[in-house]
């Protein structure tokens, strides 16, 4: 048995937060200088070599690329051997994202459904929580914009529609949410488990570092074949025309019920960030 | 190469907005008036109550943002545009008051484009998610009308040399559509 204080978890938490609000992954970055290289779009190239400025003045100066400081979803994997001391996990993940959110001068970006009142320290936060055999304790903090989230979807496809009508419930997604998501975008898909599960799929898949192969062959081949189509579309940096529209096409898998196919698309705004720390 | 950026100073004119085509690149100088949903529902129904606004109209920009907290020393946080579709129920109304032009990001709808044709106001993008960069243009910013929204409270802004991009013209010329439509390849 392991022990771990709500404190250090707290004080974790609010270090994500910060970094991963300030510090646009040299991932994401090498991703930008990449899609320089093939947009032919003036405007494109422009928006691209601006992005990339932003995120080198967020990252010296300490202040957000982005205004949208998101909604803090955190994932943590963790071993069933470790005991959480002083106090509870969820609380002490919510302590962190309020300090975070106040230390860091992140905004506040959550509210009342209908009243619109904000909760004014941006939780709750959305926790998944995986238990695993081990001792170990992994947080990873993603904040998740809203203009990207809202053009995000779950459908529940006829099984007899196969790739290809998943592929194009996919392009369609892209196509559809046009300049809203501030492209260049990341798709995450998920496809199978159930209705919620098949979102959980689509929003893990957008953690895996960008230029990473997929581990499994057949996605990998789908993942090269699904970003060509998004890049035909010629929605391009911001939708203002353009070679790319996605940096990456990331998809997660597993079975499901022999009367479904669910499919969820998570778009991800070029502010991809994500930050991981093991305690 | 791009050619090279318009520079303007708001209040805006209406035979300035008339010059404007869509992918000019314009640098806006002067004051921006920042506003989003909460606070644009506010402002339309002080407009069809007959009731004065916080802010006179005639000529101005209005910028939809929420900006993050400003550190100390600094003006704003991060100040990137949001989209703009939501607003898209109430910008006509606005633009028929005088609302000369509007900072956002992503495509308007058609009830929009006809007020901007008919009423002559421009829509420009800025670069969604480089609120770092474009935080740079704005020299203050003060909060003039609702603070109890928060990040969604109406803000006085002076830019000096803010980047934008002429997105919609009175025209009727729109660059989300003639941009992709150069771009696209067919299947």
């Amino acid at each position: 048995m392991r022990s771990i204080h709500v404190d250090d978890i707290v004080r974790t938490v609010r270090d994500l937060a910060i970094r991963a609000n300030t510090e646009l992954g040299d991932d994401v970055l090498h991703a930008f200088e990449a899609a320089l290289e093939k947009e032919e779009s003036p405007t494109g190239r422009d928006i691209l070599k601006r992005l990339i400025e932003n995120a080198q003045i967020a990252r010296a100066e300490k202040i957000p690329m982005c205004q949208d400081t998101g909604f803090a979803v955190v994932f943590v994997d963790m071993g069933q051997e470790v005991h959480i001391e002083g106090g509870s996990l969820r609380e002490a993940v919510e302590e962190g994202i309020r300090q975070g959110y106040r230390d860091g001068y992140l905004r506040k970006s959550i509210c009342h459904p209908f009243t619109r009142q904000n909760t004014g320290d941006n939780t709750p936060a959305i926790i998944h929580i995986d238990l695993q055999p081990g001792d170990h304790f992994h947080l990873t903090l993603a904040p998740k914009g809203g203009g990207s989230e809202n053009m995000s979807r779950v459908t529940m496809l006829t099984p007899a529609v196969g790739i290809q009508g998943v592929k194009d419930f996919v392009v369609q997604r892209v196509k559809e949410s046009g300049p809203n998501p501030c492209p260049p975008t990341i798709v995450g898909v998920g496809i199978g488990g159930t209705f919620e599960q098949a979102a959980l799929l689509a929003k893990k898949a957008l953690l895996r570092p960008l230029g990473s192969p997929n581990p499994d062959p057949e996605l990998q081949a789908l993942e090269a074949d699904w970003l060509e189509a998004v890049n035909r579309l010629g929605i391009g940096p911001q939708g203002l025309g353009g070679r790319i529209t996605s940096l990456a096409v990331h998809i997660r898998m597993m079975p499901c019920h022999i009367a479904s196919l669910p499919v969820a698309v998570n778009i991800q705004c070029h502010a991809a960030r994500h930050k991981e720390a093991s305690l | 190469m791009m050619p090279d950026a318009i520079v303007l100073q708001t209040p805006l004119r209406e035979q300035e907005v008339t010059a404007l085509k869509i992918g000019d690149r314009v640098l806006l100088n002067g004051v921006l008036y920042t506003a989003r949903d909460a606070a644009h529902k506010r402002l339309v129904e002080l407009l069809e109550n007959g009731q004065p606004l916080p802010f006179d109209l005639s000529g101005q920009v209005i910028y939809y943002v929420g900006p993050s907290p400003a550190q100390p020393g600094r003006p704003v946080g991060a100040a990137g545009p949001t989209t703009s579709y939501r607003m898209d129920a109430y910008a006509p109304t606005l633009i028929r008051h005088g609302l000369r032009g509007m900072i956002g990001k992503g495509a308007r709808n058609e009830a929009v484009k006809e007020a901007m044709r008919r009423y002559k106001a421009v829509y420009f993008a800025a670069i969604g998610g480089a609120g770092a960069l474009m935080a740079r243009s704005i020299l203050s910013a003060e909060v003039i009308a609702y603070p109890e929204l928060g990040p969604e409270a109406v803000r006085r802004l002076e830019v000096k040399d803010f980047p934008v991009i002429v997105a919609n013209d009175v025209h009727g010329g729109d660059l989300y559509e003639e941009g992709v439509r150069r771009y696209a390849r067919t299947p």
